[in-house]
């Protein structure tokens, strides 16, 4: 079998930063989802990567919202294929780095246990 | 540093854990409810898509007492019969109160729907309809939970230590994920709802957070764990090709209504080399289906990904949509049309029967620590019979939370930040760690981990298999883990939650792998390949605990009740 690849950019970098898009290799398999590619470079390639995700297979958690190719998505249903993919963060949420945008409920964060708003 | 102080912290939001908050703010209990990840999403409860089993009588009559009977024979003599009994007899108050909270049970004529199930011999498996039960348990409860002024929603609050005075847990260390720093949580109890760790198996149905840290955050603070040997996998869980937003398990109810063939990589069928008959009648047991695949890719005779083909290519598209129409478009949706091709298949890790030890009031052997939902053993014994995992979380979930805050209400407040100096600490030297060519090692050693489960603690194991795991293990513990640090304390530093991942993940794992070697038999979902015979001598539970600081594993008498099947028209 001849191992196939596929390539995705991801826009990096923490709030202020410029941003960067770092360019990726991963190994290809048939339907294969962007959170896939993420969760590889993750575990191969730089585990620093910072990304929002929980199921991963049943697309019930709706934590994986990012943007691809411009386009709100998530990235556990958006499939790479032939042509390179772009992800970035969600351009309308406050940015906590690389992918990860505070997608949290208000109520539901230690800042506002604290009393910190 | 941050600091919070509570009566009782609940660590994990899934069913379990929110059931709890809820129970013990009514308890008149103060509750931090913290979860890794966002409220209500990080577990499996969310992405349950089948039924829970309850024992209403609606569909049919039915009473406890039968629920009882069959989850008893589905665990092969080692259910912990009072957990057991408990489990089925309060079902169906928490299914009803769910109902009150609208979560929305397909009813029809009147009445909630029932389903069969494989393993119940009455119509009990409630649901919401389309395949959304979890999603609609899991936000039932989140709005439920936000109406209690008492409860504060910590999302993002990964705990990576219990804190103990004196043998009592008085609290817990963990990151703030958004910012990267520590925390201390000072709570007179704590209740442990942080789900299984079928994610340790390479081919899983599991969530990122699915690790086993509820498992390693008792057997550390001196609780013991029960059962740890009995894995559940399920023998047709989806494989192949790429497949999301569909819950892997669904195959079997397909296979049920319309009969799917079983063949091997060669396009023939296999079962019936297996002492089984599937053929034409689709009913071979699910022990018999996992080893029969797994034994067809060991010998050669796999489908390309490395488990069996499913074919669904003899039903005609009429009868496929007839049966369920909605799912074939998801499925299309996914390039997958089965009437044109074949999917692929494999025995995946779907939940764990195993936990920890907890009595009827859902108390550890550790003062002031409490345990809910899937991370408890011993109601289900070696096996688990379909939907009781939610019904178990319901209610173990509501007990936890009232039989703490019951126990609370008495206790004082016992906090030092000296007792958490450790925990925070070890957060700090994972961030402060020097960050070298090994930071890059964490996702190997994981993947490493799952592999090796998977081959050697999985679905069939010898004790060759098992020793060798065991010695890898505690390497892995000992020498790896110690060697690998992240650094950086960034904000959502996942690098710095996959080595405390990692670390919980490795205690798990040994303590299944300590009960599988010890249990030389075979029984229920554990099976050994060089004791390939259920023994009678070994109907006693295992149980494993530290021993100076060493995980330990000991045999204790299972715990028996008494109940008689109570004649069914006293259901109506
Ligand atoms: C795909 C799938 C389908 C299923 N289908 C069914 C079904 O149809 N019927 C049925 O009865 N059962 C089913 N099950 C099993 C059932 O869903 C679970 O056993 C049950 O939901 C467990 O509930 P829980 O609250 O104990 O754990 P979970 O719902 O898993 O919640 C645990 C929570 O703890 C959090 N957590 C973990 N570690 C930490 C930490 N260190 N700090 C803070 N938080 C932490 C996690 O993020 C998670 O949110 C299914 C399971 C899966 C995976
Ligand atoms: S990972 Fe859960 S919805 Fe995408």
């Amino acid at each position: 079998m001849t191992t196939q690849t596929a390539r995705i950019n991801i826009q990096r970098g923490a709030p202020g930063d410029p941003a960067r898009i770092e360019s990726y290799q991963v190994p290809y398999r048939e339907g294969m989802s962007v959170l896939d590619a993420l969760i590889w470079i993750r575990a191969n390639r730089d585990a620093s990567l910072a990304v929002r995700y929980s199921c991963t297979n049943a697309n019930t958690c709706k934590e994986c919202l990012v943007e691809v190719d411009g386009k709100a998505a998530y990235a556990c249903t958006a499939r790479l294929g032939r042509q390179p993919v772009t992800v970035a963060p969600l351009g309308n949420k406050k940015l906590i780095r690389d992918l990860v945008t505070d997608t949290a409920p208000p109520k539901e964060t230690l800042r506002y246990a604290l009393g910190e708003g | 540093m941050s600091h919070l102080s509570t009566d009782i912290l609940v660590v994990g939001a899934g069913g379990a854990g929110m059931y709890a908050a809820i129970a013990a703010a009514r308890g008149g209990a103060r509750v931090v409810l913290a979860d890794k990840s966002l409220i209500g999403r990080g577990g499996a409860t969310v992405m349950a898509q089948m039924t829970v089993a309850v024992a209403l009588g609606e569909q049919e009559p039915d009473h406890w007492t039968h629920h009882l009977a069959d989850t008893l024979d589905a665990g092969r003599n080692l259910c912990n019969e009072e957990l057991a009994a408990i489990l089925c007899r309060e079902a169906p108050e928490r299914i009803r109160e769910m109902d009150q909270w609208k979560v929305g049970w397909a009813r029809a004529d009147g009445h909630l729907t029932q389903a069969m199930a494989p393993g119940h011999k009455i119509r009990r498996c409630v649901y919401v309809d389309f395949l959304n039960t979890g999603p609609a348990v899991a936000k039932t409860l989140r709005s439920q939970v936000a109406r209690h002024d008492a409860i504060v929603r910590v999302g993002g609050l990964s705990i990576t230590d219990l804190v103990r005075d004196d043998g009592r847990v008085v609290g817990a260390v963990g990151i703030d994920m958004e910012t990267g720093r520590s925390v201390t949580i000072a709570a007179k109890a704590v209740i442990l709802a942080a789900g299984g760790l079928t994610r340790l198996y390479r081919r899983n149905s599991a969530s990122a957070n699915m690790g086993g840290a509820a498992f390693a955050l008792a057997l550390t603070a001196g609780a013991e764990l029960i059962d740890m040997e009995f894995v559940q996998f399920f023998p047709i869980g989806h494989l192949a090709p790429r497949l999301v937003g569909m819950d892997p398990i669904m195959w079997d109810p397909f296979r049920y209504k319309l009969g799917g063939r079983l063949l091997n990589g060669r396009h023939e069928e296999f079962i019936h080399n297996y002492g089984a008959s599937d053929s034409g009648t689709y009913t071979v047991s699910r022990d018999v289906a996992s080893f029969a695949i797994l034994s067809e890719v060991a010998a050669g005779r796999g489908s390309p990904a490395g488990g069996a083909y499913l074919s669904f290519e003899h039903i005609a598209e009429a009868d496929l949509r007839a049966a369920f129409g909605p799912v074939i478009d998801r499925l299309l949706a996914n390039g997958i049309d089965l009437t044109k091709r074949a999917i692929e298949v494999s025995p995946i890790a779907h939940y764990h029967m195993g936990g920890i030890r907890v009595n009827g009031e859902m108390a550890t052997n550790v003062a002031g620590l409490y345990a809910a939902g899937e991370a408890v053993g011993g109601a289900n014994g070696a096996n688990r019979l379909s939907g009781n995992a939610i019904s178990e979380a319901f209610v173990f979930g509501e007990r936890a939370g009232r039989f703490t805050a019951a126990w609370a209400a008495g206790q004082t407040m016992r906090w030092d930040d000296d007792l958490a100096r450790a925990g925070v600490a070890a957060i700090r030297a994972v961030e402060e760690g020097e960050v070298s060519a090994q930071t890059a090692g964490i996702g190997p050693i994981f993947g490493e981990l799952q592999e090796m489960m998977w081959d050697k603690v999985g679905l069939l194991r010898d004790q060759a298999g098992l020793k060798s795991a065991l010695a890898r293990l505690r390497q892995m513990r000992e020498l790896d883990l110690p060697a690998l640090a992240p650094g950086r304390r960034d904000p959502f530093a996942l690098a710095v939650q996959d080595w405390f991942d990692l670390r919980a993940g490795l205690i798990a794992a040994e303590a299944i792998t300590l009960s599988a070697l010890a249990r030389q038999e075979s029984r229920g979902a554990h099976q050994r390949d060089d004791f390939p015979a259920s023994d009678p001598a070994w109907e006693v539970n295992q149980v494993v605990r530290l021993v100076n600081g060493v995980p330990t594993v000991e045999r204790r008498a299972v715990v028996r009740g008494s109940f008689e099947l109570a004649p069914l028209a006293a259901a109506q």
